[in-house]
Order: C-alpha cells, then structure tokens, then sequence
C-alpha cells in the first residue's frame, strides 16, 4: 500500500482537508512510521495532477488558503482495483536464516547455536510485541498478532530444522 | 530480584524412562518465567519437582529458606495450599461446586470459614470478569470460562508462586489469549511468581524470561532473559 492509495481510501468516506488526512493516516495506517507534512502535501499534488482527486472548497481566512480534498471516479476506481487484487504471498524461499544453517554446517560452526540464538532473538521480539498488544488498542493488537503469527511460524521452522540438523549436514557435507 | 524458588541437579526416572536428567530452575519473585520444551522433554516433571507435587529422585528443591524433601507431607501439603496455586489445562474443578466454591476451595480446605471464603471468592470472580457466573457449576461454563475460576482458585490464597502447566492448551486461541491476559495481569498485581510450562511461544511471550528444557534438562541462556 502507498500513501496514495491510502489517501484515497480515506478521501473516498469524506473529502478532507491536508491536515485531517496525515491525521487520519497515522491514526490508521501509519502506526511507528507517521507521515511528515512533506508527504501530504506531495502525495496530494501527485493525486491532483493524475486526476484521482480534486479540490472541492478552499476555505480563506487570516493565514494560507484551506484547501479541501475530494476524490474522482478515477480515484474510486483506483481503490477497488487495489482492495480487488489479493496480496501476493510471499515465498519465503530465500530464506536468510537457512542459509546461515547451511554456512554452519558448511564451515563446520555449531548450526544448532545459530537456531538457538535465533529463537532467544525471536522470543524477545515476541514478548515486546505482547507487551505492546496486551496495552494497546483493538487496532494494536490485530497489527501485533500479524507479527506474532508470523514469529511464530519462524520458531516452528527452527524447531523443525533442529530435528533435521544431523541429517542436512550429511547432505550438505557430501 | 532475589530467588524464591530454586530447584538443582533434578532427576527422575518413571520406570526405565528418563524424565529428568540434572534439570534447574530458579524463579524470582514476582517474575513470570516460561518452561518451553518439546512432548516428553521433562518440562511438566520439572514444575511437578518444583512445586513438591513429585518427589525427584535427587536433587534438591529450596523454597524461601526451606528445603522441600526435609518437610513431612503434612508440611508439604500446607506450603502447597497456603505458598502456591496451580492452573493444569484441564480437570482440575470440581463439577459438583459452583464456580464461587471452586475458587474458595483453598480457602476452606486451610480452614477458613465459609462466609469469609466465598466473599473473597467472589471479589475474584469479579476481577476475572465472571461477575455473573458465581452459581454456575464447571459443566455449565465454557472452557474459557473454566480456565478463569481456576485462575482465580489459583490467587485466592494469595500464592507467592502459580504453576501453570498448558494452561491455554485445552482453548481457542481467542479465549487462550483472554486466559493469559488475566493469568498475567492478575498475578503481577498480586505480585506473585508465575513458573508458565507450555509449548506454544505465542503463550510463553507474555513471560518476562524463559527457559528451555531439552532432554530433561534446562537451558538458561543469556538471550533468553
């Protein structure tokens, strides 16, 4: 997801103003990396010029003219285009923490310490996260088990290779 | 942080299997300490040892100044009842009490009366979010449910200590995750211990430390902490 196509998305519920939207982005979307007002105003004028938003009412007042954002038809096509095209799984086949198993076994290292110290590093990542869900909001939480989940299958594939280990390093071993 | 509980050079043997083989544990108090290990790794022997539940072989397991093998049973049964609580994965209500007996059940068992008991019980029942469950007996509650009053059984004695053994590992992830949620918030406001066996590290995150037992025996490693 771009920052575009999540100001569209936002755009399309109500049009907004720049400020209302870095608000509405990082409340939503921007979690530990929220939107610099640099962004907005770039992101908008990249919308405006591609025709997938519009200016629909400038306010006038003391300071700078308030320009109120809306989306086009364009801009409503963008988005269901996005939300139609599922996620492309990733593959997960060149994985960095195999290659450091086979490294190991390779130069004859202990490869049962690499997945040792790797699960302890996992585990650690795995409590800050639940730390960060257990105090959080509905939304934390839902974005923490993401990760959790994911941690999770990567303890499992360590597990799974510790039970594999003496069997790989005859293989890679030759 | 000082130790509360430390456990050393355990064995056990069932027959001609090795449960432990030179397992340790110390717990701090206060801390929330997960046990993870593979089936048949000796993990759950190793909480049953150190919480005097089982008798190891050799080895010796010290508790706040005491020495677990040198107290007679009777003693023994009064530093379980009156030290510690305990949450297993399933079977351990009782299906004949409601749910407020069940969690006064330590209390009356060490004597206390009856109406000072089951208000304590209830004043648990409420933190666990059973306000209204108070007369229901365990086959009318959900596994959840259940999982909560024994929770609560476990603190109402207020233990220095809980065991749980697969505490989650009879539920659902969701009604797993509100198990924890309470175990771990409800312990460290009581500032007790909590010694965490389970295989799901989804579950032993909520801990503050880890150990491994592999073999029957504990791994303590530095990142584990």
């Amino acid at each position: 997801m771009t920052i575009a196509t999540a100001f569209l998305a936002l755009l399309e519920g109500q049009p907004r103003h720049g400020y209302d939207l870095k608000r509405a982005y990082d409340q939503h979307f921007a979690r530990d990396h929220r939107l610099h007002y640099g962004q907005v105003y770039t992101t908008l004028a990249k919308l405006l010029r591609n025709g997938l938003v519009i200016v629909d009412d400038i306010e006038s007042g003391g300071g700078p003219d308030r320009k109120r954002y809306a989306i086009t038809e364009a801009g409503v096509t963008d988005v269901q285009r996005w939300l139609d095209e599922p996620v492309k799984p990733e593959q997960y086949l060149h994985s960095d923490l195999y290659a450091r198993v086979v490294a190991a076994l390779l130069t004859g290292r202990s490869a049962a310490a690499v997945l040792d110290a790797q699960r302890d590093e996992h585990l650690v990542a795995m409590r800050e996260l639940t730390r960060r869900k257990t105090s959080g909001t509905l939304a934390d939480r839902l974005i923490c088990d993401h990760a959790l989940f994911h941690l999770d299958a990567d303890l499992r594939w360590l597990e799974h290779t510790a039970i594999h280990l003496d069997e790989l390093a005859e293989q890679v071993r030759g | 942080m000082s130790a509360l509980l430390v456990a050393e050079g355990l064995h056990k043997t069932y027959g001609p299997t090795v449960a432990l083989a030179g397992a340790d544990l110390v717990v701090h108090a206060g801390e929330i300490l997960s046990v993870m290990g593979p089936s048949g790794s000796g993990k759950s022997t190793l909480l049953h040892c150190a919480a005097g539940l089982s008798t190891p072989d050799s080895g010796r397991v010290g508790y706040a100044g005491r020495v677990l093998s040198q107290l007679s049973d009777a003693e023994r049964s009064a530093l379980r009842r009156r030290e510690f609580g305990f949450v297993f994965q399933f079977g351990q209500l009782v299906p004949e009490l409601t749910a407020v007996e069940n969690i006064a059940l330590p209390l009356r068992l060490d004597g206390m009366a009856r109406r000072h008991a089951e208000r304590r019980a209830v004043g648990w029942l409420d933190r666990l979010g059973l306000a209204d469950k108070g007369k229901a007996r365990p086959g009318e509650l959900s596994g959840g449910q259940q999982q909560r009053v024994a929770v609560a059984r476990a603190l109402v004695a207020q233990p220095k200590v809980i065991f749980a053994d697969e505490p989650t590992g009879a539920l659902d992830s969701v009604a797993g995750e509100r198990v924890m949620e309470l175990l771990t918030l409800t312990a460290r406001q009581a500032g007790a211990a909590v010694v965490l066996v389970t295989h799901d590290t989804r579950v032993a995150a909520y801990a503050d430390r880890g150990i491994v037992v592999r073999d029957g025996r504990s791994l303590d490693r530095a990142g584990m902490r």
